[in-house]
C-alpha cells in the first residue's frame, strides 16, 4: 500500500470513530452540554484533558522548536508542564468543589460584580480564539501535506467534523471524542520515536537513548549535536543561555508558560466535568502523567531530528540529496539555495562569518511569487558569476528566513529515518487528533463563554433550558465558521499572537482566580483594578514590541515573557489596593469557606441545586 | 454566621468551635503540604532547569549535562510526582477531616442558647 492509502486508511478510520462516539453522547441538556453531566471518571478526564492540553502546537511545532532552541527549548516543556502543578494544587478542586460552568462564572461569583464577569469573558474568548486559529491551520497544514488537498478543504473538512461533534455531543461528546483523539496521537508520536531511538542508540526508550551513545559512532548523542553545532556554526545543543536566550528571558518566558498554562480556561473547565473534589485531584494526576508521555519524549525526538537533519543534509551533492528533502522541499518548509558548488552547506547564525554560507531556508510567509524571482535572481547570480542578478542567500538571511521551518521536524523525522509508510501516515491521523481535540475544547469555552455567562447570566437570566442550549449550540457554530475563517487566512500575526493568549492569561486570570480561592478579604474593586493593570500593562507591552518597533525596555524581557511581570504587577495592585476597600459580603465568604472544605463536610454544589441558579 | 442556602450548609454545625476547629486544623494542614510542593516545584523547574542550570551542566548524569537533563526531563518528572503526592495526600487529609467531624457528629455540643 502506498503512503498515501495509508493515510486515507488511517484519517478515515480515525474521523469515523469520532462521529460514531459523538453519536453514542449527544446531549439533550445544558449540564451536559457544558460539563458532561460531571460523570466523567478521573483517568478518562485525565486522557481528555491531556489531548484538550497538547494542540496541534504541541504535536507538530514543538519538537522542532525545541530541535532548534537546543537548551532553551525546555521553556516550553517546564512551562507547560509546570503550569499544570500550579493548576492542580492552586485551582483545579477549589473551583470544582465551586461548581459552577465557566471561569468567568467563578470571577464574576467571588467577586460579585458583572463587570468583572464581563472582563473574564472577554479575555476568555479572545485567548480562545487565538488558539483555535492556530489549531484549524495545523489541520489544514495536515492535509495539504499528507492528503495533497487545498489547505482551504482541509479547513472545512476539519470544521465540518467539529461541528458535528461538537453541536451535537458538547462537552460530552468532546470529552469521549478526545479520549479517543489522546490514544491517536500518543500513538503516533510515541512509535516513529521508539523506532528512531532504537535506531540510532539502540535504546527503544527515547528519554533514555536521547543520553546515550550513538550505535554507529560510540559518541554520546547529546555531545555530537554540541560539537556539530559548534563546527557548523550554530549556539551550542545543551548549554544555557546561549543564541539570544539569557537567563532574565528564559525565566521570565518559563514562568509566564507556567501561569498562562494554570490560567487558559479550556483547561480548568475540563476539572468541571469530574465527580467531585477527589476526582478532580486524580484527574489532574492523570492529565499530566498523560501528558508527560508526550513531553519526555518530544525533547528526544527533536534531538534525534536535530542529528539527523544534519547528517543528512550538511555536505550532500544534488545526487545524493536524501528523498525526504525532495519531498518536502515542494511545501516551502524547506529548500536549498546552492552557491554554485553543488554541494548542500548548512550553518547556523552563531558565528557571522558562517552564517554567510548557509544555503537552507524556508519560504515562511513569502508569496510563491516573491520566492521565484528571487530564485531565478540567484540563479543569474550564480550563473554570471555573481555579474548580474542577486546573491538569494542574502536576501533571504535578512528577511530571517535561514534554516527549516520547525514543523518540518516532528513531519518529517519518519521520513528522515526511513520508517514503514504506515507510520508516516500515522502521523497525519495523530497530527489531526491534537489540533481538532484542542479546538473542540476551546469551541465550547467560546460557546459557554458567551451562551452561559453573556446570555443567560447577564442577559436572559429567565431563559429557559431549551433557550440555553439552543444558544449554546448556534454559538458553536459561528465560532466554529470564523475558526475556520481564521484557518484559511491566518492573519500574519497567529505565531505572535499565542503569546499574547499565554500572556493576557497569565496577567488576567491567575492572580484573580487565586487571590479569589485563598484570600478571603480582597474585594471586588481591587481585584478588578488588578486585572485591569494586569492586561493593559501586558497588552501594551506586546503590542508595543511586536508591531511597533518598542524597545523591550523592561530590563530587556521580550514579548513573550512579559506575561510573567504583567501577573506580578496584577498582583502587587490587587494586594496594595485591599486594605483600602471592603471586604467581600457575607454571602462571599460562605462560598469562600465552602470551597476550602472537603467533600466530607458539605457536598460538591451542584448546578441545578446552587444558589442563583 | 451568615445565613446560608441549603445546598451550601455543611452537614456539620459550623457553629460548634470544635468543628471549626476541626476545619481550621484541615485547611492549615493543605497549606503547608501545598507550600512544601511549591517550594520543591520552583527549586526543580525555575532553579534546577533554569537559575542554576549553568553551573549544574558541569555534572553530567548518563549523557546528559545535569542542567539540561533538569531543563528538559528531570523537572516534567518531578512535577508529575509532585501531582501524584498531593493527591494521595490530600485524599488522606479528607479522610482524617471526615473522620474527626464524625467524630463530633456522634457528640454534639451543648447547644449555647444564650448566644
Amino acid at each position: 500500500m502506498t503512503i498515501e492509502a495509508w493515510t486515507f486508511l488511517f484519517v478515515g478510520a480515525s474521523f469515523a470513530l469520532y462521529l460514531a462516539i459523538a453519536w453514542l453522547s449527544r446531549v439533550r441538556d445544558t449540564s451536559g452540554f457544558y460539563v458532561a453531566g460531571r460523570g466523567v471518571p478521573a483517568a478518562a478526564n485525565g486522557m481528555a484533558t491531556a489531548a484538550d492540553w497538547m494542540s496541534a502546537a504541541s504535536f507538530i511545532s514543538m519538537a522542532g522548536l525545541i530541535s532548534t532552541l537546543g537548551y532553551a527549548g525546555g521553556m516550553y516543556l517546564m512551562g507547560w508542564t509546570g503550569g499544570y502543578v500550579l493548576l492542580a494544587l492552586l485551582i483545579a478542586p477549589y473551583l470544582r468543589k465551586f461548581g459552577h460552568y465557566t471561569v468567568p462564572d467563578f470571577v464574576g461569583d467571588r467577586y460579585e460584580s458583572d463587570l468583572a464577569r464581563l472582563i473574564a469573558v472577554v479575555c476568555a474568548v479572545f485567548i480562545s480564539f487565538t488558539y483555535v486559529a492556530g489549531q484549524m491551520r495545523g489541520v489544514g497544514i495536515v492535509f495539504s501535506r499528507f492528503l495533497e488537498v487545498d489547505i482551504t478543504v482541509g479547513v472545512v473538512i476539519g470544521m465540518a467534523i467539529v461541528f458535528i461533534y461538537a453541536t451535537l455531543g458538547g462537552m460530552k461528546g468532546i470529552t469521549w471524542t478526545q479520549v479517543a483523539q489522546y490514544w491517536v496521537l500518543i500513538t503516533a508520536f510515541l512509535i516513529p520515536a521508539i523506532a528512531i531511538s532504537f535506531r540510532l542508540t539502540g535504546i527503544p526508550l527515547p528519554s533514555v537513548g536521547m543520553g546515550s551513545t550513538l550505535l554507529d559512532s560510540g559518541v554520546p548523542l547529546l555531545a555530537k549535536l554540541d560539537q556539530l553545532h559548534l563546527e557548523l556554526g550554530f549556539a551550542s545543543y545543551t548549554e544555557p543561555f546561549v543564541g539570544g536566550w539569557d537567563r532574565l528571558n528564559v525565566f521570565c518566558v518559563t514562568l509566564s508558560l507556567m501561569v498562562g498554562t494554570a490560567g487558559l480556561p479550556h483547561v480548568i473547565v475540563r476539572f468541571y466535568t469530574v465527580k467531585n473534589v477527589r476526582a478532580a485531584r486524580w484527574s489532574a494526576f492523570w492529565a499530566l502523567l498523560f501528558i508527560s508521555l508526550l513531553y519526555l519524549t518530544a525533547p528526544a525526538t527533536a534531538a534525534f531530528a536535530r542529528y539527523y537533519m544534519i547528517e543528512s543534509l550538511h555536505g550532500r551533492s544534488s545526487d545524493d540529496l536524501p528523498s525526504w528533502f525532495r519531498n518536502w522541499r515542494q511545501t516551502g518548509l524547506i529548500f536549498w539555495l546552492d552557491d554554485g558548488d553543488g554541494r548542500i552547506a548548512y550553518h547556523g547564525s552563531n558565528d557571522p562569518a558562517l552564517a554567510e554560507r548557509n544555503e537552507i531556508f524556508r519560504s515562511g510567509s513569502l508569496p510563491a511569487a516573491e520566492l521565484a524571482a528571487i530564485e531565478v535572481a540567484h540563479q543569474r547570480w550564480i550563473d554570471s558569476n555573481g555579474s548580474q542578478g542577486a546573491d538569494g542567500r542574502a536576501v533571504l538571511r535578512e528577511r530571517g528566513l535561514s534554516g527549516p521551518d520547525q514543523d518540518i521536524i516532528v513531519l518529517a523525522t519518519p521520513e528522515m529515518a526511513n520508517l514503514a509508510g504506515w507510520i508516516i501516515a500515522l502521523m497525519a491521523a495523530g497530527g489531526l487528533a491534537a489540533a481538532l481535540s484542542t479546538a473542540s475544547g476551546l469551541l465550547l469555552v467560546i460557546s459557554s463563554s458567551i451562551a452561559h455567562d453573556l446570555y443567560f447570566r447577564m442577559i436572559n437570566p429567565n431563559a429557559s433550558e431549551a433557550q440555553r442550549l439552543g444558544v449554546g449550540r448556534v454559538v458553536i457554530g459561528f465560532a466554529v465558521v470564523i475558526a475556520g475563517l481564521l484557518g484559511i487566512f491566518p492573519p500574519g500575526f497567529v505565531s505572535q499572537v499565542v503569546a499574547f493568549a499565554f500572556g493576557l492569561a497569565a496577567a488576567s486570570f491567575f492572580p484573580a482566580i487565586v487571590l479569589g480561592i485563598f484570600s478571603k478579604r480582597i474585594g471586588s474593586v481591587p481585584a478588578m483594578a488588578g486585572m485591569v493593570v494586569g492586561i493593559g500593562f501586558t497588552a501594551s507591552y506586546i503590542i508595543g514590541a511586536v508591531y511597533l518597533g518598542m524597545p523591550a525596555w523592561c530590563f530587556g524581557i521580550g514579548p513573550q515573557g512579559i506575561g510573567a511581570v504583567g501577573m506580578l504587577l496584577n498582583f502587587a495592585v490587587t494586594l496594595m489596593l485591599t486594605p483600602l476597600f471592603p471586604p467581600p459580603s457575607a454571602q462571599v465568604l460562605a462560598m469562600i469557606e465552602s470551597i476550602h472544605e472537603p467533600e466530607g463536610a458539605g457536598p460538591a454544589v451542584a448546578i441545578e441545586t446552587a444558589a442563583e441558579h | 454566621m451568615a445565613k446560608l442556602e441549603p445546598a451550601q450548609r455543611p452537614l456539620v454545625d459550623v457553629t460548634d468551635p470544635r468543628v471549626a476547629a476541626a476545619i481550621d486544623r484541615y485547611w492549615s494542614r493543605n497549606i503547608r503540604l501545598m507550600c512544601v510542593l511549591l517550594v520543591i516545584w520552583a527549586i526543580a523547574g525555575l532553579g534546577c532547569g533554569i537559575l542554576f542550570a549553568d553551573t549544574l551542566n558541569h555534572f553530567r548524569v548518563g549523557g546528559f549535562p545535569l542542567g539540561f537533563w533538569f531543563a528538559q526531563q528531570g523537572s516534567i518528572l518531578v512535577f508529575v510526582a509532585l501531582i501524584l503526592v498531593y493527591a494521595l495526600a490530600l485524599n488522606r487529609f479528607d479522610a482524617d477531616h471526615q473522620r474527626e467531624l464524625d467524630l463530633l457528629r456522634a457528640t454534639p455540643a451543648r447547644q449555647d442558647t444564650d448566644r
